[in-house]
């Protein structure tokens, strides 16, 4: 039995890995899109709005020596929502097309194709907030945490992104085309961006703004990444604490609904 | 005659929402055989062939694979069979190679084992210098050498292909069915789909007919064409009395030896039990109603013959030539 199920592993993981490296493939086969749609936007957002902003920010109501160190955690877990929201799209280019149908008619556990993405999607996402803080590093922002918070920045991190991409993976086996996908895609994201303390913090808000920010899986994200930035282990240790809760369930929730999803359209 | 039944489908039905897409489909394939599914578009054929793949379940009946389940053992189904999907299901930003490589961890081959089906797979498919390009540049008919070759690495004992020859020129068509013969050579099972009358009638060892979901006729070409009996009388009618095609129809079903008539943009097609008796009264008739025959010939009957004859349609629309 032992050997059986030792076997039934070894194909599960050449299975998976054969999946991932395709994404793999893929991506160093679309170097242009890489570097442009991957990269380049989140330290757009990090350079550029965090030196406009500069002057305009109080440091008093963000709570940050200036507004770029303030800005970081909002760009990381942009980041995250980014991908994770369209992590499943490539899944639905292959709905569309008929390669999943290539891939489900192969003896793989049907679960196969889904992990690869995650794995993908957490791997790519874990080096892109790498580079955001190396970036942010050379321009003065010194997480408070040292390598240790930057290690539980990737965990938090990852721990939303599960969800994010579960939840696009559902949509993706839900919606009837791709065109769809991304009207709800640009509906979603730019609200949950700015109904969050991704730009500024709850307090400088308008009151029913913060209301609303307040029921956003970005805000309990971004609120436990900013003090291992920001201002170190003692202020971060309770709002990590309460974040893992909360996506924990969350988490939960998008993996019932993409599983549900994903065995209603393979019917 | 102790044939091995590779796959036997009972009862088969698959609706969607209130679209019965197929209904109380029953037929067995032998091992080693070419069995067609021949149906116009929207008969249903692509649907029995996912639930065979295990992709669709059904939603009344049911299907087996060399004796195992299609719901309840789908695993043990997939180690069986290759599937050479309708449309181009390729990634473009792979190579060919690469789609292989990827198909032979899927199916848990070692490595060296993948790599030797792969080159004997390519030499066969004749995609050997083109292995390592991405599918985005090959041509439609490299795209579909690519899907046989990505159906044939599992070395499947049932191979499934949904209109293997869709939208392909003549030459590469004669080149895919000389494919599929070298394949049954080898003791593969084909199950394929196809809406060319021709194809179904030069390649496979038997075939099922069918129409809005159901089958309507089933067995070798040569029995179904045996089976209408008689000759088919075709009479093309002068553009000029097109209008008159109709009342010509009425008035030879009075014949006694006319067994069947159908119209269709051109003229009409007779089917009769000898055509020297029934020739002499359908000249009779194209005379009394004044209508002017441009050309008859009469033949055997052709699968396109029995098509019209079990489903009372054409198999495709058929245009007249624009004058
Ligand atoms: N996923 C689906 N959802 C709803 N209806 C479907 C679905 N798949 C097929 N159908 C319907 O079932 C019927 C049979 O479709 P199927 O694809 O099996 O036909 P086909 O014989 O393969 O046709 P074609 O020659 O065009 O490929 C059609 O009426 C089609 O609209
Ligand atoms: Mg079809």
């Amino acid at each position: 039995m032992a050997r059986a199920q030792e076997l039934a592993m070894r194909d599960y993981v050449q299975e998976v890995s054969a999946l991932t490296m395709r994404w793999v493939h893929r991506l160093r086969r679309e170097k242009f899109s890489m570097l442009f749609t991957l990269v380049q936007p989140m330290l757009f957002w990090l350079i550029f709005f965090g030196s406009l902003f500069q002057r305009a920010a109080n440091s008093e109501v963000m709570q940050a020596p200036n507004y770029m160190s303030f800005l970081a955690a909002g760009v990381v877990v942009m980041t995250v929502l980014n991908n994770g929201l369209s992590g499943g799209v490539d899944l639905l280019f292959d709905k569309e097309n008929g390669f999943l149908e290539r891939l489900l008619a192969t003896p793989i556990h049907r679960s196969s194709v889904i992990i690869s993405r995650f794995i993908f999607v957490m791997t790519i996402t874990s080096l892109q907030i790498l580079v955001i803080l190396t970036v942010a590093y050379f321009f003065g922002v010194h997480p408070a945490t040292g390598l240790l918070g930057i290690a539980v920045v990737l965990l938090i991190g990852m721990l939303f992104g599960i969800g994010l991409t579960a939840l696009s993976m559902a949509m993706a086996f839900t919606v009837k085309s791709h065109g769809d996908f991304f009207s709800v895609l640009g509906f979603l994201s730019l609200p949950l961006i700015f109904l969050s303390s991704a730009l500024v913090p709850l307090s400088a808000m308008p009151t029913w703004m913060s209301m609303l920010a307040r029921f956003n899986p970005m805000t309990w994200t971004i609120d436990a990444v900013r003090p291992l930035i920001l201002s170190g282990w003692s202020q971060a240790l309770p709002r990590i604490g309460m974040v893992v809760m909360l996506l924990l369930v969350f988490d939960a929730l998008c993996l019932y609904g993409s599983t549900r999803a994903f065995r209603r359209a393979i019917g | 005659m102790g044939r091995t039944v590779a796959i036997e489908t009972l009862k088969l039905a698959k609706a969607f929402g209130d679209v019965k897409a197929i209904e109380h489909l029953s037929f067995q394939v032998w091992e080693g055989e070419i069995f067609g599914l021949l149906g116009p578009n929207g008969a249903g054929k692509s649907t029995t062939l996912r639930i065979l793949l295990t992709l669709l379940r059904p939603t009344a009946g049911h299907a087996t694979v060399f004796g195992h389940d299609v719901v309840q053992e789908p695993d043990r189904v997939r180690r069986l069979i290759g599937y050479v999907p309708q449309e181009r299901a390729i990634d473009r930003f792979l190579t060919g190679r690469e789609h292989l490589l990827l198909l032979g961890s899927l199916y848990h081959l070692p490595k060296d084992e993948t790599l030797r089906r792969i080159r004997e797979i390519l030499k066969l498919v004749d995609l050997e210098d083109r292995a390592d390009h991405l599918a985005k540049t090959y041509s439609g008919g490299m795209k579909r050498k690519l899907d046989l070759a990505c159906g044939l690495l599992p070395n499947p004992k049932v191979l499934f292909l949904d209109e293997p020859t869709l939208g392909l020129d003549v030459q590469s068509r004669l080149r895919i069915w000389d494919y599929i013969r070298r394949l049954k050579e080898r003791g593969i099972t084909v199950v394929m789909t196809t809406n060319y009358l021709d194809e179904a009638d030069h390649l496979c060892d038997r075939l099922a007919i069918i129409d809005g979901g159901r089958i309507m006729a089933l067995g070798s070409p040569a029995e179904l064409k045996a089976g209408l009996g008689g000759d088919v009388v075709s009479l093309t009618v002068g553009a000029a009395d097109m209008d008159r095609v109709e009342s010509l129809a009425k008035s030879l079903k009075a014949v006694p030896s006319i067994r069947a008539i159908s119209t269709k943009p051109s003229g009409i097609d007779i089917r009769v039990e000898s055509p020297e008796k029934a020739l002499p009264a359908i000249l009779d008739a194209a005379n009394q109603q004044a209508c002017r025959l441009e050309f008859i010939e009469y033949h055997r009957p052709r699968l396109e013959d029995v098509f019209i004859a079990q489903t009372g349609h054409a198999i495709r629309e058929e245009f007249p030539s624009g004058e």
